[in-house]
């Protein structure tokens, strides 16, 4: 018990640490813009005013209130504790909302999407991945270029296909937006959720698609890896069934795969997330893309920082995860310090 | 060397994907010999369809009744001029607008894009895995032949920025760069995108750290850069070759990401960017899916080959895999 108590601890020191350099990161570099981003703003608010005075009283309240008169040491503490508090500050473009209620009204679209989405994609891609390590010969012929092709595809070059053969072709999925355009969100009305449900499909089914081909290779590569292990040669050797030498395989390949789990909530961001600018769909992706073009500066830096932290959550509970059910983790992870 | 690629050249996987690597490079430089037009130029209307057949039919239509009307003009217009004693110039046939990829949302010819955009993309992709290889390879030695306290060090920078999503960092980094050519953003990618080299290389390095002909070369007296370079390298080389190769693939991919959010490179055509236009541009309400599918394919069959030619080279010199 002791080995794993100091695996806990490490690991959440270091995610500690990890966070405090994301956080700093997120502070620092968008304010190395080039350009004081609240004169435009400035300009905008005061508009046909001409006293250089009352321009210059303005300027200097905005400069307060977005914290920016201060040195930079003062900024990044009052910024943490903001970040603490759950305030990142006011959006440019849609001032004077606040960040955190932007993000907070579309978060929940994002998560609902991609979470299931990965998950049902990890399942079935792994089932798949060990199904064509197993078989091999044509099986594997057909299968690995298949999902090695469907992996190279982007997410949202996907979704542009989709979007286009499926629903503008074919019109068997709605293609765009979270719910019929004319509706008004109220998750009490079951039209408006048969609605979400319809819209739900084409990106779902996106997400899904995409996740199998990644997972399905990784889990193909470890199979093989275990298949050819001396324990399997031994069973077989021992006359022990082939649909049990199957699941020991399946489940020893298994445990890397859960860092895969973690690793494709990481890459969610890459690629996934733009998907939603394809489908119009009102998650994180879409409010970021509009936030870069509308040069929303705090809104920016909040998407980056919520989408940090739930990658950083999500590796520190696979890690903790791991090293509940492999005790081989915590000790590599002792050796490597 | 030689031995190397008779090796990797048995595998039909490593061969299929460099082949249309091969293919999609000689278009990339035979293309623009022919077609001289800058993409980036209006040559016809807006969302024509790829219309290599209809043009050639309308051109000899069109062409025959334009060229009997002229006709019919100039002989009014000789008589004109000859009555005042002047004779006209004779007229030249106009050049035969091709698109054979259709036109975007500007009126650019698709081909012309394509073609330009995959060789942006590609040497965005060369750039960032070049730098993104040479970062990792050189903190991945470091700590696994140093080890102790600057394995350490380097080993929990590297993890650090293995679990903060890059992509987070290259959003951040491409909104602080106010001027993005398609050079800043090759740099960015690969700045951003070293730990999995770094990581890789690491463990590879440690488990070679200790080997015989290492030992023996530091009694011998030899300096660390000649036994990292003599006796490390050559037998991680295949890694560092592998890692290379995806790291170029994720560096096209990156850019594509970052272009469709408009963080992309400027003033030039990439493969993320068309994508992008097309997207803002509504074409897939439109039916204009010339507009996007080249890109769509170009970009997953650059990374579907890249990928199959790692996939061999793995088969190849990660004997268990081998099946």
């Amino acid at each position: 018990m002791k080995g794993l108590q100091k695996y806990l601890l490490k690991k959440t020191g270091w995610y500690l640490v990890t966070l405090f350099i994301a956080v700093f990161l997120n502070f620092m570099l968008p304010r190395l813009i080039p350009g004081n981003p609240v004169a435009s703003i400035v300009a905008e608010a005061t508009g046909t005013l001409t006293d250089a005075a009352a321009i210059k009283k303005i300027y200097d309240t905005y400069m307060s209130m977005f914290g920016l008169d201060k040195p930079m040491w003062q900024q990044f503490l009052i910024y943490v504790n903001n970040v603490f508090h759950g305030n990142l500050g006011l959006s440019f473009y849609q001032f004077p909302r606040p960040v955190s209620d932007i993000i907070g009204s579309c978060i929940h679209w994002t998560l609902m999407l991609q979470l299931p989405a990965i998950l049902v994609g990890w399942f079935v891609g792994n089932a798949l991945g060990a199904l064509t390590a197993y078989r091999k010969g044509v099986f594997d012929r057909v299968f690995f270029p298949l999902f090695l092709f469907l992996s190279a595809i982007p997410a949202f070059g996907f979704a542009y296909v989709n979007v286009y053969f499926l629903s503008n072709q074919l019109k068997l999925f709605p293609g765009s937006l979270a719910y019929s355009f004319e509706m008004l969100p109220n998750w009490a009305n079951p039209g408006f959720l048969l609605s979400v449900l319809d819209h739900y499909r084409l990106p779902f089914l996106t997400m899904v698609l995409v996740a199998i081909g990644g997972q399905s290779l990784g889990m193909r590569e470890m199979s093989i890896y275990e298949l050819n292990a001396d324990y399997v040669k031994y069973s077989r050797l021992l006359g022990i069934k082939d649909k049990k030498i199957v699941w020991y395989v399946f489940r020893n390949a298994m445990l890397p795969q859960i860092n895969g789990l973690a690793l494709s909530l990481g890459s969610m961001i890459g690629g996934n997330l733009i998907a939603e600018i394809v489908f119009s769909y009102p998650g994180l992706g879409t409010t970021m893309f509009t936030a870069i073009r509308n040069q929303d500066f705090p809104l920016i830096s909040g998407c980056t920082l919520i989408i940090t932290v739930t990658v950083l959550i999500a590796n520190f509970v696979v890690d903790i995860i791991c090293g509940l059910i492999d005790p081989r983790v915590r000790m590599t992870q002792q050796e490597e310090g | 060397m030689g031995y190397f690629l008779k090796t990797v050249f048995k595998s039909g996987k490593f061969c299929f994907g460099f082949s249309v690597i091969v293919i999609i490079l000689l278009l990339i430089t035979i293309y623009p010999m022919f077609d001289t037009r800058d993409p980036l130029d209006m040559a016809g209307g807006f969302f024509e369809r790829p219309n290599m057949v209809e043009y050639i039919n309308r051109n000899k239509e069109g062409g025959q009744k334009a060229a009997s009307a002229v006709a019919e003009v100039d002989q009014a217009t000789t008589d004109l001029l000859a009555q005042f004693g002047m004779v006209m110039a004779e007229k030249k046939e106009q050049p035969i607008a091709l698109h054979i990829l259709g036109t975007d949302n500007f009126g650019r010819d698709m081909m012309a894009q394509l073609v330009a955009g995959t060789k942006t993309s590609l040497v965005i992709g060369l750039l960032a895995g070049t730098i993104a290889t040479l970062i990792g390879l050189t903190i991945g030695l470091l700590a696994g032949y140093l080890g102790g306290q600057i394995d350490n060090f380097l080993s929990s920078i590297t993890n650090i920025f293995l679990v903060i999503p890059s992509f987070v960092i290259l959003v951040l980094v491409s909104v602080s760069v106010s001027t993005r050519s398609f050079l800043t953003t090759g740099i960015i990618i690969g700045v951003t995108s070293w730990p999995w080299t770094a990581r890789a290389v690491r463990s590879q390095t440690t488990s070679l750290r200790n080997r015989d002909h290492v030992n023996l070369s530091k009694l011998s007296g030899h300096s660390m850069p000649r036994i990292i370079i003599k006796d490390i390298l050559p037998y991680i080389a295949s890694y560092v070759v592998m890692a290379f190769i995806l790291q170029v693939a994720s560096g096209i991919l990156s850019e594509a990401s970052i272009s469709m959010l408009g963080l992309g490179p400027r003033n030039v055509a990439t493969l993320g960017l068309m994508m992008n236009w097309a997207g803002s541009f509504n074409a897939l309400f439109n039916g204009n899916w010339w507009a996007f599918l080249p890109m769509v394919l170009m970009i997953s069959l650059i990374t579907f080959s890249l990928n199959l030619m790692n996939s061999g080279l793995d088969q190849i010199f990660n004997p268990q895999i081998r099946s």
